[in-house]
């Protein structure tokens, strides 16, 4: 029985000595805090040309999170190489040979990477909102604010999250290419899309990124965005299922299969 | 000790492996034999519990392996040369196999030192040729200095040097008592390095013997006899000699005579009544390579047919006649033997007549059988 200590040292050996992890997370950190600094300037100047639904749910916390949406694509990147490529390269045989209880393997492996991905997260998180909230000017909040400290946190949870189910997604499609050619698109488009649209919004807002991203807003209904039958923490209890299905998927896949 | 009782494998409508019963025992090289195809690497994967058995079983030390306690200690695999995430140096890709199971770091620099990869230990393996990657399967098959080792094709993409290499350590694993279980699609290969036998083909066991007693159930023993060119009667009188006698004779190209079913001294005292004299007689064998060939020739999953080039052969011109290809009918010789010293001229053979009549170079020897160049299996060269 390879013990769990030992496979989550190996898992962070390998997860360090391979030069993606670092991009990934790198781009991760930089994209968000780049593109939420870039709105936050931008609202800060247009901010009396918002209709006024929006000016009177402004929520300075979301809008130092916009840059979310594109980062995140850099966590499913991390998410789904961190499992993808030992598919790729045929190394899950290798693993699987040396530790034979897959799930003391695939466990070990999603901790040490989500923990990663929610330390980067964290950081990722508290750095967007506090130099976004420096060029919000006038309109600012500050970390002491009512529901701001718990939004920042859920922000950093909520990066941490969309990389552990992507790990599960991956873990269930065994390939790195297949995984992302879904991810990708659900992330970036269909998600996005669906929610902007009026009917399918009902069910959109289910999506796991749409109700973990509840978690990041301060006001209610912040930024006009209509009324939610959950409050944050529902939202991220809603993601949580989806990322517990995700794992419990990969799981069974792992167990079942042949390597 | 690994044992495999009635294991069968079924992915869909084709099984893989079909009942195979085996025993691989410590302290010897056991070779794992057969075609393309034949189902050698699914009953790897099935021992190391990476498959799991439609039925049967396979035990490693009586247990399934998913149940030994800390498998990398006991049981060491090559499976996959470039089973290794090519953006890992060699010597981190050794070190995350070694946590694992509590192996100090230091032996991580030991085994690369032992398959001769330290020089490039910080290297990304992704620039490493099928030699270096199989010396790095080797590594992580060594790190946990394991009693049972597996190995699938390691020979693959190796030099002349490498496979000398690997030969020795092979032995040299079993002369320690452990284990070594070795697969190949090379029969000439597994001749030299393994003392027990298990041939496949298409799933099913065809052979379980030592590698002695292989030899001597598949490879029929033939004396091959000469007589003096210059005197054809001489060759009759014999050929009539040895048939009466129950040998049964076929003629060489060469004009000497293979003879099977008689003796050697036999042969020579027949020639001796018969008032003979002899310019050659020696005992050869026909070539294991061959034994293996015949035995699996039913069980061959993939078969080249004749490249026709059809609609790619340009139009000969009118009258042309193509010519035909003369091939040497080449009288049988160990397939390990090195080539004669001179072509056309056996060593063994007293020395041939100034000027052969028969002796052009056609008819010289082929090289052995295998040469090095065939030791690699085409569709791993990735």
């Amino acid at each position: 029985m390879a013990s769990v200590p030992a496979v989550l040292q190996s898992e962070w050996t390998k997860i360090r000595t391979v030069s993606s992890t670092r991009w990934t997370l790198i781009s991760a950190l930089a994209v968000t805090v780049a593109m939420g600094a870039a709105l936050c300037a931008l609202m800060n100047a247009t901010f009396d040309d918002l209709p006024d639904a929006e000016r009177l749910t402004f929520d300075p916390t979301l809008i130092s999170f916009s840059g979310m949406v594109l980062g995140q694509l850099a966590m499913v990147v991390f998410g789904v190489l961190v499992v993808g490529t030992e598919y790729s390269s045929g190394m899950i045989r290798t693993s699987l040979a040396a530790v034979p209880q897959r799930g003391t393997f695939i466990f070990s492996k999603i901790a040490v990477a989500g923990l990663l991905a929610l330390a980067v997260g964290m950081a990722t998180s508290f750095l967007t909102f506090f130099i976004g909230q420096a060029l919000l000017g006038e309109h600012r909040t500050t970390i002491g604010e009512e529901n701001v400290l718990r939004a920042v946190v859920g922000g950093g949870i909520y990066m941490g999250l969309i990389a552990v189910f992507s790990m599960g997604v991956a873990t269930m499609l065994r390939s790195s290419m297949l995984s992302l050619g879904i991810l990708m698109p659900f992330f970036f488009l269909v998600s996005q899309i669906l929610s902007a649209v009026p009917g399918a919004k009902d069910v959109a807002r289910y999506f796991p990124d749409q109700a973990g991203a509840k978690i990041m807003q301060v006001v209610p209904n912040a930024m006009n965005s209509g009324e939610s039958p959950y409050g944050p923490w529902g939202g991220l209890g809603i993601m949580l299922l989806w990322v517990a299905a995700a794992l419990l998927g990969g799981f069974l896949v792992l167990r079942k299969r042949d390597a | 000790m690994i044992e495999a009782v009635g294991l069968t494998k079924r992915y869909g409508a084709k099984t893989a492996v079909y009942n195979l019963s085996f025993q691989v025992r410590p302290g010897a090289v056991t070779g794992f034999l057969g075609p393309n195809g034949a189902g050698k690497s699914t009953t790897m994967r099935m021992i190391l519990g990476l498959d799991r058995p439609t039925s049967g079983q396979v035990t490693i030390g009586g247990l399934p392996f998913r149940q030994l306690p800390n498998a990398p200690r006991q049981v060491g695999a090559l499976l996959d040369a470039k089973a290794v995430h090519g953006g890992r140096t060699a010597r981190n890709h050794l070190l995350s196999l070694a946590q694992l199971s509590g192996i100090p770091d230091r032996r991580v620099d030991e085994v690369l030192g032992v398959v001769g990869l330290q020089g490039v230990a910080k290297r990304r393996s992704k620039g490493f040729s099928l030699g270096m990657g199989q010396r790095l399967g080797i590594a992580a098959a060594l790190l946990g200095d394991p009693q049972v080792l597996l190995f699938d094709e390691p020979v693959n993409g190796l030099d002349p040097e490498g496979i000398l290499w690997v030969r020795n350590l092979m032995k040299q694993l079993a002369a320690e008592g452990r284990t070594v279980f070795v697969s190949s699609h090379l029969m000439s290969e597994m001749a030299l390095t393994a003392d027990h036998l298990i041939v496949i083909g298409r799933g099913q066991l065809m052979a379980d013997m030592s590698v002695k007693d292989f030899i001597s159930h598949n490879s029929a023993d033939f004396a091959r006899v000469r007589t003096p060119q210059t005197e054809p009667e001489q060759r009759e009188k014999l050929l009539a000699a040895l048939t009466e006698a129950g040998g049964q004779v076929m003629p060489e190209p060469d004009g000497a005579l293979r003879v099977t079913g008689l003796p050697l001294p036999r042969i020579s005292d027949l020639a001796h009544d018969a008032d003979v004299r002899l310019w050659e007689l020696s005992p050869h064998q026909a070539s294991l390579e061959e034994a293996y060939m015949r035995m699996t020739q039913g069980a061959v999953d993939y078969r080249s047919t004749a490249d026709e080039k059809s609609g790619l052969m340009q139009q000969p011109p009118m009258g042309h006649v193509p010519p035909q290809p003369h091939i040497p009918e080449v009288p049988q010789q160990g397939f390990y033997a090195p080539p004669p010293p001179h072509p056309g001229q056996n060593p063994y053979a007293a020395p041939a007549p100034a000027a052969p009549p028969a002796a052009a170079p056609a008819e010289a020897p082929a090289p052995p059988a295998a040469a090095p160049a065939d030791l690699t299996k085409p569709e791993d060269a990735r």
